[in-house]
């Protein structure tokens, strides 16, 4: 309850802040939109020069990319996690944060966060929904409550990465480039897995696990059962990843110093 | 007058030597990138042998030879200038016995030069390590032309961003436009897709806009996916681009400085 409450006071202030440049709110959602456009004109524009992607069809592709996009979604409304270095590390803002009796990282992301973001959801529904009516697919009941178990683990996966990465600031103020590394790895977990070599799919599934981010939940709710054990996999990978994001966290916490004379 | 600017081109070389190490993530990250695409379009080739006339090994050098060159023509003048404008350090600029839009354009090319070669070449051999990229020889004359084209690219993507960073004087947090234009630019100047892959009607309307001679131009000349004459005609559009493209820049700066408000400070 008392979580809740600093939640919507935080939110408050966050949309007080953010109408103020009401213009650049507005952007920001036309730019999101147009981001995830322009990976689907890719996914059009290629498949009107082919009728399969390693067996994968047009619909297929698309609705796997339109998963993809819930989770992401609202990992990046939370997981805002990008200047952490440069906000609170070098501009000693974690010290204020410290001297507050809400658990450090709690404050961060709600600090950061960036609803907005939110509209993906949105999109990635849409998306999917398109690509399912254009199949004649229908989902179970079961194939919703999976959905939300998936979106749920992926997020985790996505968030205890950048969790564990973002903490390295704790031990050293010095710069690093892992995060936008990360990034675009992430990216690889969007299309189809199959079509990689093995190497990158063993560390998409076991080292850098994107691919339960969008592939595998998605192929499972799409009705392929050839990844069907690694989809059901997805929650507890999430879980796995997002515990140890936060022990990392708690570890730098404690070991913090502040970089600050 | 020319010396002068050969030192901005030369500051901003030394200035990113200092910094050296942040390049090598970036190499990284490009060939992280030039992988994705790789793969994707060998899955959509699938057993092929051509696809929209070039040959897989023709597509797998284009991808590699695309986001090399991106790491030259790339650079956040659009976001340095829009700071600039913000923060108000545009009035002391104005002051200066030079042309402040110019100084930018020699930062950017230094900028584009030091990565060009601390970050394409050792990323061009790191890349060609990995996928079966062929390109054409030492002496071959489509160097020439790509090198040219390569120019041209970088002015007009530096206009682009200029033209952008201007926008800052009218709006004043134009953070969400540039973001956008990133995007925009990616996708229609070839990087992610070949221009003569998309549908008939997107070509028409894309051979009327500055963004395919940025990549698609210099690419197709150094995989030989062109004739003499296409190349003829890509070099002369480039050099109409960059000139057309002065205007725009020239109407938003005398107009701006007119209007120049200044926040805070």
């Amino acid at each position: 309850m008392f979580h809740i409450q600093i939640f919507i006071e935080y939110f408050k202030q966050y949309l007080k802040t953010r109408l103020e440049y009401r213009g650049d709110f507005f952007a920001q959602f036309a730019t999101d939109l147009l981001f995830q456009g322009v990976n689907l004109v890719f996914i059009l524009v290629v498949f009107s020069h082919t009728t399969n992607l390693h067996g994968w069809s047009r619909e297929e592709v698309i609705f796997i990319y339109g998963y993809f996009l819930v989770p992401y979604a609202i990992f990046s409304t939370f997981f805002n996690l990008w200047d952490f270095n440069e906000r609170y590390i070098i501009k000693g803002e974690l010290d204020r944060v410290l001297t507050r009796p809400v658990h450090s990282l709690v404050q961060v992301i709600m600090e950061t966060m960036t609803p907005e973001s939110l509209l993906g959801v949105v999109t990635g529904l849409a998306v999917m929904g398109w690509s399912m009516s254009q199949m004649d697919y229908v989902w179970t009941m079961m194939d919703v409550v999976f959905f939300f178990l998936f979106v749920v683990g992926g997020v985790a996966i996505y968030g205890g990465i950048y969790i564990a990465l973002t903490s390295i600031s704790l031990f050293s103020d010095s710069k690093t480039d892992i995060q936008p590394i990360m990034y675009n790895i992430g990216n690889y977990g969007r299309y189809p897995v199959n079509l990689y070599s093995r190497i990158i799919q063993f560390v998409l599934t076991w080292i850098l696990p994107f691919a339960f981010v969008g592939f595998y939940p998605a192929s499972f709710l799409l009705g392929s059962s050839d990844w069907k054990t690694f989809a059901f996999l997805t929650p507890i990978v999430g879980g796995i990843y997002f515990t140890i994001g936060v022990m990392i966290w708690n570890w730098g916490i404690r070991h913090y110093r502040g970089a600050g004379n | 007058m020319l010396k002068m600017y050969l030192s901005l081109i030369r500051i901003r070389f030394l200035m990113m030597l200092a910094y050296r190490v942040n390049y090598y993530s970036g190499i990284v990250i490009y060939s992280l990138n030039i992988g994705v695409y790789y793969f994707l379009w060998m899955a959509i080739y699938g057993d092929g042998q051509s696809l929209g006339g070039l040959t897989p090994g023709q597509m797998a050098t284009y991808i590699a030879i695309a986001w090399m060159s991106r790491a030259f023509y790339f650079n956040n003048l659009d976001r340095e200038i829009a700071q600039e404008i913000r923060d108000g350090t545009v009035a002391i600029e104005l002051i200066r016995p030079y042309h402040y839009l110019m100084v930018k354009l020699f930062q950017g090319f230094g900028e584009g030069l030091f990565r060009l070669l601390l970050f394409s070449l050792p990323g061009m051999v790191l890349v060609s390590l990995i996928f079966p990229i062929s390109l054409p020889g030492m002496m071959d004359s489509s160097w020439f032309y790509f090198s040219l084209s390569l120019l041209g690219g970088f002015l007009i993507n530096a206009q682009l961003n200029i033209l952008t960073g201007l926008l800052a004087f009218f709006i004043l947090n134009n953070q969400g436009l540039i973001r956008a234009k990133r995007v925009l630019v990616d996708l229609l100047s070839g990087l992610t897709l070949p221009i003569h892959f998309y549908p008939e009607w997107a070509q028409g309307i894309l051979s009327f806009l500055p963004f395919q001679a940025i990549s698609y131009s210099p690419n197709m000349i150094l995989i030989g996916g062109w004739s003499g004459h296409e190349i003829g005609q890509a070099l002369l559009i480039q050099g109409i681009w960059v000139i057309l493209l002065c205007l725009p820049i020239q109407l938003l700066w005398t107009r701006a400085r007119k209007t120049l408000i200044v926040q805070g400070g």
